[in-house]
């Protein structure tokens, strides 16, 4: 049995990874040829940054996803808690909307998004599909995602907390920060990243609102449409090493912090 | 914290940029290109009907892949030690976070005539099979990029499951099969259920995949759309007729699956 | 932005090998880069004009202007080295994505370059602004025979930028055919089966059904599309993929064995791939002129003419034609070409050739509109299965009402 499981996860890693790793193999390959091997080279990375369109393609896509993250999160929080305050009927109205656009087709969130952008533009002049109508369709998207990583530890938070916060006569906002930001400090640092990493991700929805702005997947799309240089696998690999770090340096923290709540607890508990 | 007033903006924001779109595709689907009513876009839609039909049929054998492939792994990594389920979880977790097009654009290079597969198979005489542009390049490449999607939910529901409940199974003199079938597998179906439509929504209303895998001839609905608004058939209300039928569809599935969810969780949203 | 784009010039002419450095992480290179933004401006060597701070939206087709990759010559940094006019250039595939993407609106495109027949129906749907020619000197240069066309007949709304013909693409190892005596048929044929490649457009993709037939390629009559329409499903089944630019990599890696496309781009092409060969077939063909027009709702029409006149000029033109292949419409740029292209029957067909192609013009609205449906239905497969959607629908719809009503009975069994 522990052999099988071995050999399945052995088969399962080598599904994911084997694409991946001939991708960054082949950027370092001194030929056009995607499947046949000619020297080793770096070529495609010199090239890659001296290309103008996807250098002001990624500025675009950290802005957008920076200002994403920011107005989401902070958008984002305040909602969490006025819907937790909320009485049982209305917040399940809030939420099923708030659900729409998970569970809606990217597609058609796309789609209805870029006919809303065309109709503001048309009949008032403004919000003409660009850096502008990419933000705000990346702030709508990333909401949801937001108040659902936040609500959690709102509903777990002792809510006399905060009241006893404004008997010791603390007033209200200073009490918000003192007592309940902490609180559901965790989520509201998750709903950021994910909103950080759906922004800069995002391929369908950003298709049917950019108008002529050029973000990452949008210009990694015009490449596969275009003579296919090994360009695109010299971003792959980049790109690749880039989350690779992220995702190390953030699991590391995780550990780290969970050693520390359980010192906690052990010192607590003597 | 009586503080309600404090999700106004929110509210606002999310009625001008979730419902009155969808309200546009509403309006635009039921209208003609002068703004008149009419019903014409939504009975040309079953022009489509056998688009409709490959999508669903294409998008279901891939839930269904992912899902015979995925509870296994899932099922791994759960019973793993601490660090090394982390670890394992962070691996099936890293390939989702490189964009699907550049994952995609991957097995394109692998499965060509002249790609590496082929000439692999080239070695021992095989081949060269048509891997590229046939709708199994299609299933597959739907497979490779949710399949994480699958694994996740059920491995956080496995994972949280009492391993004293199994034991208890044991102890009444249940076999292994009988503690799978009986136990566990009922146990671990929120997770199936989010894996099921967290897979099934993408794939169903993919577009690219089918453009970059099937050669452009194995049309999906997702391109269908595409092509309505920003591709070579200009027609925005056919177009939203046809998103209109593709969100019914899918409400109507998330609404079967709903109903094998019997807890009322209103988090439990898996990164 | 511009400081950047300067400075990375000079930074890639004094430092070749920056290999290491290029191994560090993505946002390094970023900082970097905003960092350079916000310095003092590099002074270039040879005295670009100053930035007017005027950014025009460049829509092109794909692969069809000189970017500078392989020593060419990139036309839109040269622009804006000249006037300090920034182009942000971006490109569709097919003139129905561009027609799609100005239809919907929202986009303030400057310049656009669409084909004749997709002109006269822009000219005609009132999506084009008028030119001032005095802003377009060069046109001039333009020889008679492209001025005053048949989609702008009095020539008001359009500068020709490249023409061409289209043919048949094929590799000389894969298909056995005499050169002097090519067919459409070969794209029907079945021992070519899962290597052809097709138009992902419609007139393009139908073009070629009706040159078989031996339709005019602007005709009228629903049942010669219909007719059409037949012959494209008919070839379906033997098509590898429908393609546009991506006509490149499957061809230039012998992916596929024959394509149609645009004989300009035996330029690149030819070059990738030496096994591949280029013919126009016997029954005729299609000609086509590209022209670069200004859409209604260009909020920078002077640059934009800048734009256009700037294409038109020799030593420009001349070396966006030697990179991109196409047919230039100016005698005084042949004249400059390189003779091996200038006398290319590829580039510049024989009269005889020329004799058998027609060009496309704008059709009525409702061919428009039959001949989009059918397209679909070629691409869709047509088949009608509407009685299985149905029944599919039903079935989830019968899978829900029963599931709730088994859990309904359940939970009245639990509670008695």
């Amino acid at each position: 049995m522990k052999t099988i499981s071995r050999i399945y996860t052995f088969l399962i890693y080598l599904f994911l990874y084997a694409p991946i790793v001939v991708l960054i193999v082949f950027s370092f390959n001194n030929s056009k040829s995607r499947a046949t091997w000619h020297g080793f080279t770096t070529k495609w990375y010199e090239q890659l940054f001296q290309n103008d369109e996807i250098l002001t393609a990624l500025t675009n896509t950290l802005l957008i996803a920076v200002v994403t993250a920011i107005v989401s999160t902070i958008l984002g929080t305040m909602a969490a808690i006025g819907i937790n305050s909320m009485n049982k009927w209305m917040r399940r109205i809030v939420m099923n909307v708030t659900r729409l656009p998970m569970i809606n087709p990217e597609i058609v969130t796309g789609v209805s998004m870029l006919l809303l952008f065309v109709f503001i533009s048309g009949s008032t002049g403004f919000l003409k599909p660009g850096m502008a109508t990419l933000i705000l369709a990346h702030i709508t998207f990333c909401l949801p995602y937001v108040i659902l990583s936040i609500m959690p530890k709102l509903r777990q938070m002792d809510p006399h907390l905060y009241e006893a916060a404004q008997d010791l006569g603390c007033a209200p906002l200073p009490a918000f920060f003192k007592v309940v930001l902490p609180e559901i400090m965790p989520g509201i640092v998750t709903g950021m990243m994910m909103a950080f990493t759906l922004s800069i991700d995002d391929f369908v929805i950003s298709y049917f609102t950019s108008g002529t702005t050029q973000t990452l997947p949008i210009a990694i799309y015009s490449m596969t449409r275009k003579i296919v240089s090994p360009e695109i696998n010299a971003l792959s690999t980049l790109l690749f090493g880039a989350i690779l770090i992220l995702l190390i340096i953030i699991n590391i923290r995780q550990i780290r912090d969970e050693k520390k709540a359980k010192q906690a607890k052990r010192r607590a508990a003597q | 914290m009586k503080s309600k007033a404090i999700a106004a903006p929110y509210v606002v924001w999310m009625a001008i940029f979730t419902v009155v779109p969808l309200a546009l595709v509403l309006v635009f689907a039921f209208t003609d290109r002068s703004g008149n009513f009419t019903l014409e876009n939504i009975a040309n839609v079953s022009r489509y009907s056998g688009v409709f039909l490959s999508s669903i049929w294409l998008g279901a054998l891939a839930t269904i892949i992912c899902l015979l492939l995925g509870y296994p792994m899932a099922y791994i990594i759960s019973r793993k030690a601490g660090g090394r389920q982390s670890v394992m979880v962070m691996l099936m977790m890293l390939p989702m976070w490189m964009n699907f097009l550049l994952r995609t654009y991957a097995w394109m290079t692998l499965l060509e005539n002249n790609g590496l597969i082929n000439n692999f198979l080239g070695l021992f005489g095989i081949g060269p099979l048509e891997l590229i542009n046939t709708q199994g390049a299609v299933v597959l490449g739907m497979v490779y990029n949710f399949f994480p999607y699958m694994v996740l939910p059920i491995y956080s529901v496995l994972t949280k499951l009492d391993g004293r409940v199994m034991e208890a199974a044991q102890d009444l003199g249940a076999n292994r099969i009988q503690v799978f079938g009986r136990v566990i597998l009922p146990l671990s179906m929120p997770g199936i259920i989010s894996g099921i439509t967290m897979v099934f929504v993408p794939a169903v209303s993919t577009f690219i995949i089918s453009k970059m895998l099937g050669g452009g001839a194995n049309l999906l609905i997702g391109d269908l759309i595409d092509m309505q608004f920003l591709g070579s058939a200009y027609n925005p209300n056919l177009g939203s007729a046809i998103s209109l039928v593709l969100m019914v569809l899918i409400l109507i599935c998330m609404g079967i699956m709903n109903q094998f969810d019997d807890g009322e969780e209103e988090g439990g949203i898996i990164v | 932005m511009k400081t950047v784009q300067a400075k990375k010039k000079v930074f890639n002419n004094r430092i070749p090998h920056r290999t290491i450095r290029l191994a560090a992480a993505l946002l390094c290179v970023l900082l970097l880069g905003s960092l350079c933004a916000c310095g003092t401006s590099t002074p270039s060597p040879e005295e670009p004009a100053p930035s007017t701070g005027v950014t025009i939206n460049v829509y092109n087709w794909g692969e069809y202007i000189s970017d500078g990759s392989d020593g060419s010559l990139d036309v839109n940094e040269e622009f804006t080295r000249r006037t300090g006019i920034e182009v942000n250039y971006t490109t569709f595939a097919t003139n129905e994505e561009l027609y799609a993407k100005l239809s919907i609106g929202g986009t303030d495109y400057d310049v656009i370059i669409p084909s004749d027949y997709m002109v006269g129906k822009l000219i005609e749907n009132n999506m084009l602004q008028k030119l001032d020619f005095s802003n377009i000197p060069n046109f001039e240069l333009i020889d008679e025979e492209f001025r005053n066309p048949q989609y702008d007949p009095t020539n008001e709304y359009s500068v020709p930028y490249t023409w061409g013909v289209v043919g048949i693409f094929y590799n000389t190892n894969m298909v056995d055919v005499d050169p002097d005596n090519v067919s459409w048929d070969l794209l029907w044929d079945e021992r070519y089966a899962g290597q052809i490649l097709m138009f992902d457009n419609p007139r393009d993709a139908f073009a070629i059904a009706q040159a078989r037939l031996g339709q005019s390629f602007n005709t009228t009559d629903p049942a010669d599309w219909e007719a059409a329409a037949e012959e494209l499903m008919k070839q379906k089944p033997l098509v590898q993929s429908y393609v546009m630019d991506q006509i490149f990599n499957k061809m230039g890696n012998n992916e596929a064995a024959l394509a149609p496309y645009y004989a300009g781009d035996g330029a690149i092409l030819l070059e990738e791939n030496e096994d591949l060969a280029f013919a126009v077939p016997k029954e005729g063909t299609n000609k086509f002129v590209d022209a670069m027009c200004i859409p209604v709702g260009s909020q920078h029409k002077a640059e934009a003419e800048a734009y256009i006149n700037f294409m038109c000029d020799v030593e420009i033109a001349t070396a966006n034609i030697e990179y991109i292949g196409y047919s230039t419409p100016e005698s005084a740029v042949k004249e400059q070409l390189d003779p091996e292209i200038a006398e290319n029957e590829m580039f510049y067909p024989s009269d005889e050739v020329l004799d058998r192609s027609e060009i496309f013009t704008n059709l009525p609205d409702d061919t428009n509109l039959l001949l989009d449906s059918l397209w679909l239905q070629v691409k869709t497969g047509g088949s009608d299965s509407t009685v299985a959607l149905i029944a599919v629908l039903i079935g989830f719809i019968m899978v829900y009402i029963g599931i709730v009503v088994y859990k309904k009975i359940k939970a009245k069994r639990l509670r008695s």
